[in-house]
């Protein structure tokens, strides 16, 4: 490599390493958080009042929902678009991306670790947050616009000089959820202007459905967002681990676009027991969570066929010895596998959640907390850190640190979350309440059943903080190992088996599929959003009652 | 599999009215304490063996506190806010709603055991919220 060449490489591995440390250091200190939480609700200890519970549940779900995953996923799409095309020749867009995203983060968490802004990380008005808090969110919403744009002026040089060839499939299933992402996020966008005026002063109330509909358009969109980068993964990631390929260039493609088109008309699944929404609008939304079940049914069977092509290539046949023969001990399989495993919980839990009349069973209740630990925590967490094993020794030319530790702490996240998010389950079919510092209701009879649940999900939540000092463990000792080039892993994305067979090129029509799904978007929230603003005009004054 | 699932709740939702609460009525949120019936909240019987029970969610308490309804009778709960927002939760028993600032949420059930239930706020709604539950008692 000439010295510009290898300049311009590092300069790229910087960037894509400083995404996925911004969301390394969020995590952590989110973890922190979390175990707190959890030994509050469990009564091992009280949390004191000038650091309160609700404003370490706020900077949890900020840090852990918007942040980690978002810095992560945003450093990953720069990766694998980077990685898998020739690249524009400068980085500098994508740097400025991530400086935005700093920026409007280290704003949005002052104004929570200051106290001014426990609202939690849904931020549902009238709770009015100070206006750095929602400037702050919105910025960081900018950044991941940016980097948005730097991919697809990628992606868009790369279609200009290569006429009939289809986009690299990691470029794609990138710019396809990026796509998702930004249609996703002007929901939440249009929700600040409505709430910075009325958080500065400006306007005298607020239309609460009007932003709830808003912030659930853009809700549940996100849960797909963290779900199209662990898929991501899963098919083009995972494979090199077991010398496997990806099973189908173009059903992965398909089940992208199909994330792309179902993702975002679902959100009011979350608001069903919400008075001022049409039952019509719910049942609507309901059948169209179902559709975006079907992409997800696609990927395991996608995913179990890779797994087993290798195994049969490599002499193994039927379904144990398949098992048997993974490569269990490879932390980045591990991370990816076990996920998987969770996330079998998560997609039994979340068809109940989904579903139109059960949902009122669970709504609220722990329920609904150990279901977004065994998917958001699950499948998605443990297949970024699994990634992380392979990617930053590729990135930094570093080796990594421990991997027996690596391992270990893949399988005691699994497990971890498996004590925690099962009790919260159990817990919620028993009534108890989500977002409460303490459930005991001054001894209420009705309360007591919960008691023993909640303790179990506080040893479960310390075995997933011990996971993490594990992997605080392994990132300083990666971060700090002395560098030596010819330690450089090498990362190549997995082939796929299909390499004969082009994709239709209608795919990589990516201005086509974007426009479709505004289409299917504006559709499924036209009759909502349209309620909403004929209904009537009570608006509500803003209130800081914490 | 997926269409025995929504052929099964397409049928309880249109032969056996299973729905979610949705659309009863609006309510200005800053006059809640003087527009009727949350004026006085409270319950009032309106059939042989159905009453009307009104709520009122404000942080941190709910009014009535404390209310006896009779075992066997069917209860249309009526709840709407007079700040933010809330919940309404009376634990293992399926009355579950969100309470929206400007709406008011229509949950009904039928107590088959007398006892004492608890009913708590089960959206975060501020500092207090944690303190936020009464109970029903069902003689």
């Amino acid at each position: 490599m000439s010295y510009e060449v290898r300049r311009s490489v590092e300069n790229e591995n910087l960037l894509v390493l400083a995404h996925i440390y911004t969301a390394t250091a969020a995590l952590v200190l989110g973890a922190l958080f979390g175990l707190l939480q959890g030994f509050s609700r469990a009564n091992f200890i009280v949390i004191p009042a000038w650091f309160d519970y609700y404003r370490i549940l706020t900077a949890h779900g900020v840090l852990m929902a918007l942040v980690f995953t978002t810095f992560f996923l945003t450093g990953l799409f720069t990766f694998a678009t980077y990685r898998s095309m020739p690249r524009i020749r400068s980085v500098k867009l994508g740097w400025i991306g991530w400086g935005v995203m700093l920026v409007g983060t280290v704003m949005a968490a002052a104004t929570i670790i200051s106290g001014n802004a426990t609202v939690l990380y849904t931020f549902y008005a009238p709770l009015k947050a100070h206006p750095a808090f929602y400037f702050g969110a919105l910025i960081l919403i900018l950044g991941t616009w940016i980097v948005a744009a730097d991919v697809v002026r990628n992606v868009v040089a790369f279609k200009r000089s290569n006429a009939g060839t289809p986009i690299p499939l990691p470029a794609y299933a990138s710019i396809i959820t990026l796509v998702m992402w930004v249609i996703a996020t002007l929901g939440v966008a249009a929700e600040m202007l409505l709430l910075i005026p009325w958080s500065l002063g400006w306007t005298p109330g607020i239309d609460v459905e009007l932003t709830r509909v808003l912030f659930w358009y853009f809700g549940h969109p996100l849960v797909y967002f963290w779900i199209m980068g662990a898929y991501l993964i899963w098919y083009l990631i995972v494979p090199a681990t077991y010398g496997g390929k990806t099973f189908s260039d173009a059903l992965t493609r398909l089940a992208f676009i199909f994330l792309l088109l179902f993702s975002t008309p679902v959100g009011l699944h979350h608001q069903f027991l919400e008075p001022s929404i049409h039952s019509i609008w719910k049942y609507l939304h309901m059948v169209m969570t179902y559709g975006v079940v079907i992409p997800s049914f696609m990927t395991a069977f996608a995913i179990f066929a890779s797994f087993e092509l290798a195994a049969r290539r490599a002499g193994q046949r039927g379904f144990i010895a398949t098992v048997r023969w993974l490569p269990w001990t490879n932390p980045t399989f591990s991370g990816a596998a076990l996920g998987m495993l969770l996330f079998i919980l998560g997609g039994f839990g979340g068809i109940v959640n989904a579903s139109y009349s059960m949902d009122i069973l669970v709504h609220n209740t722990m329920w609904i907390v150990g279901h977004f630990h065994v998917t958001v925590g699950g499948p998605v967490a443990l297949s970024f850190i699994g990634a992380a094993y392979s990617l930053v020794p590729a990135l930094t030319g570093r080796k990594l640190f421990a991997p027996k530790l690596a391992l270990a702490q893949t399988y005691l996240w699994f497990f971890g979350m498996l004590m925690m998010s099962i009790s919260m389950h159990i817990a919620g079919l028993l009534g108890s309440p989500r977002r409460t510092s303490d459930v005991t209701y001054f001894g209420a009879a009705g309360a007591q059943s919960w008691h023993g649940e909640m303790v179990v999900a506080g040893i479960g939540g310390a075995l997933l903080f011990v996971s993490i000092l594990m992997f605080v463990i392994v990132a300083i000792g990666t971060a700090t190992h002395p560098y030596k080039d010819v330690d450089r892993p090498s990362f190549e994305f997995a082939p796929v088996e299909d390499a004969a067979i082009a994709p239709p090129p209608a795919f990589d029509r990516i201005g086509l599929w974007a426009f479709v799904a505004i289409a299917v978007a504006l559709l499924a929230y036209a009759g909502p959003i349209h309620d909403q603003l004929s209904q009537h005009h009570y608006l509500a004054p803003g209130m800081r009652t914490w | 599999m997926l269409v025995v699932f929504l052929g099964t709740i397409t049928f309880a939702a249109v032969v056996e009215g299973i729905n979610p609460p949705s659309l009863v009525q609006s309510i200005d949120p800053t006059k809640v304490s003087q527009t009727p019936p949350f004026d006085n909240p409270g319950l009032r019987k309106v059939g042989t063996n159905e009453y009307e029970a009104y709520y009122v969610a404000r942080i941190f308490s709910f009014t009535p506190q404390h209310l006896v309804v009779p075992v066997g009778a069917q209860i249309h709960f009526f709840v709407t806010s007079s700040d933010v927002e809330h919940g309404f939760s009376v634990p293992e028993t399926g009355i579950n709603t969100m309470v929206t600032p400007g709406w008011v949420s229509e949950v009904s059930h039928t107590f088959k055991q007398p006892g004492k239930y608890l009913l708590v706020c089960n959206e975060y709604c501020g500092a207090g919220h944690q303190t936020m539950a009464t109970d029903i008692v069902v003689k």
